[in-house]
């Protein structure tokens, strides 16, 4: 870390974080690093772990099957789908946001609520149509 | 460095100047990302099943292995700068920070190599038994 050593001046400090109110900018953008973090993490292992059961033959792969339709495997590649939709739609935001655009307070709020909304709708449809047999 | 000027310790403990270009190819790699993944999502809803014989079959299609391969660098490289910045921002002993981010370097290059070594058997090899 760059970091001056500290002088006798009294320099001034920013504003913890705790003393901020929450909304909805700094929930989405938490959200971005736990959701990316998540998907870092567990996805890309599980993604992993599915090619190389895969290349191991039909026996590595019936274990990894075994694991991925339990209710535990249902419940992290939903888990999983949902961080992805997030991760994806909050990261559209950010590239809104590099070109120097949506900073208008209500325009902010607006998409910082709208998208956690879609993501939570996109997942659903999926794995409803999933679970429908439709796709 | 001694106990120099203001401006000669600043000098010596600046930034690295590799700022930008770790933010530019996050964003590089996101777009990457936004494509690729998208692709997998699709095929793999598309796939008649997730049966062995339906994954190796698809997989061993040089347009499907490709973009697979394609994927697993981009997103591990996207990830790999990613976590860098929230070790960065959340570990603040040096001693920790260097080891965290050592093992992530470890972690997203081992991942990557693994998988796509793993596409690459399944490509030439049709996932045969090891």
């Amino acid at each position: 870390m760059a970091q001056a050593q500290k002088g006798a001046k009294n320099r001034p400090l920013s504003p913890h974080l705790s003393i901020w109110r929450w909304g909805p900018h700094m929930a989405i953008s938490i959200l971005h690093r736990i959701t990316g973090s998540g998907l870092a993490t567990i996805g890309m292992m599980g993604v992993v772990w599915w090619l190389v059961a895969a290349a191991s033959g039909p026996e590595a792969y019936a274990t990894f099957l075994s694991v991925a339709s339990s209710w535990f495997g249902y419940v992290i590649m939903i888990g999983l789908t949902w961080a992805f939709f997030q991760h994806l739609l909050s990261g559209l935001r950010h590239f809104v946001l590099d070109i120097g655009a949506g900073y208008e307070l209500q325009t902010n709020r607006t998409w910082s609520l709208m998208i956690p909304a879609l993501s939570i709708v996109i997942t659903a449809a999926v794995w409803l149509l999933i679970f429908a047999g439709r796709i | 460095m001694g106990n120099g000027t203001s401006i000669g310790r600043v000098r010596g403990l600046g930034s690295a100047k590799s700022g930008t270009h770790h933010w530019i190819v996050q964003r590089f790699t996101a777009v990457g990302n936004l494509l690729l993944v998208l692709w997998f999502m699709v095929s793999l809803l598309h796939l008649s099943g997730l049966d062995h014989d339906s994954v190796v079959g698809w997989l061993k299609q040089p347009l499907a292995a490709v973009p697979m391969m394609l994927m697993l660098a981009n997103v591990f490289w996207h990830l790999r700068l990613g976590l860098q910045i929230v070790i960065e921002d959340y570990v603040h002993d040096d001693g920790l920070k260097f080891f965290a981010v050592l093992a992530l370097n470890f972690y997203a290059i081992g991942g990557a190599a693994l998988g796509i070594f793993a596409v690459a058997k399944i490509a030439f090899t049709g996932g045969a038994a090891a």
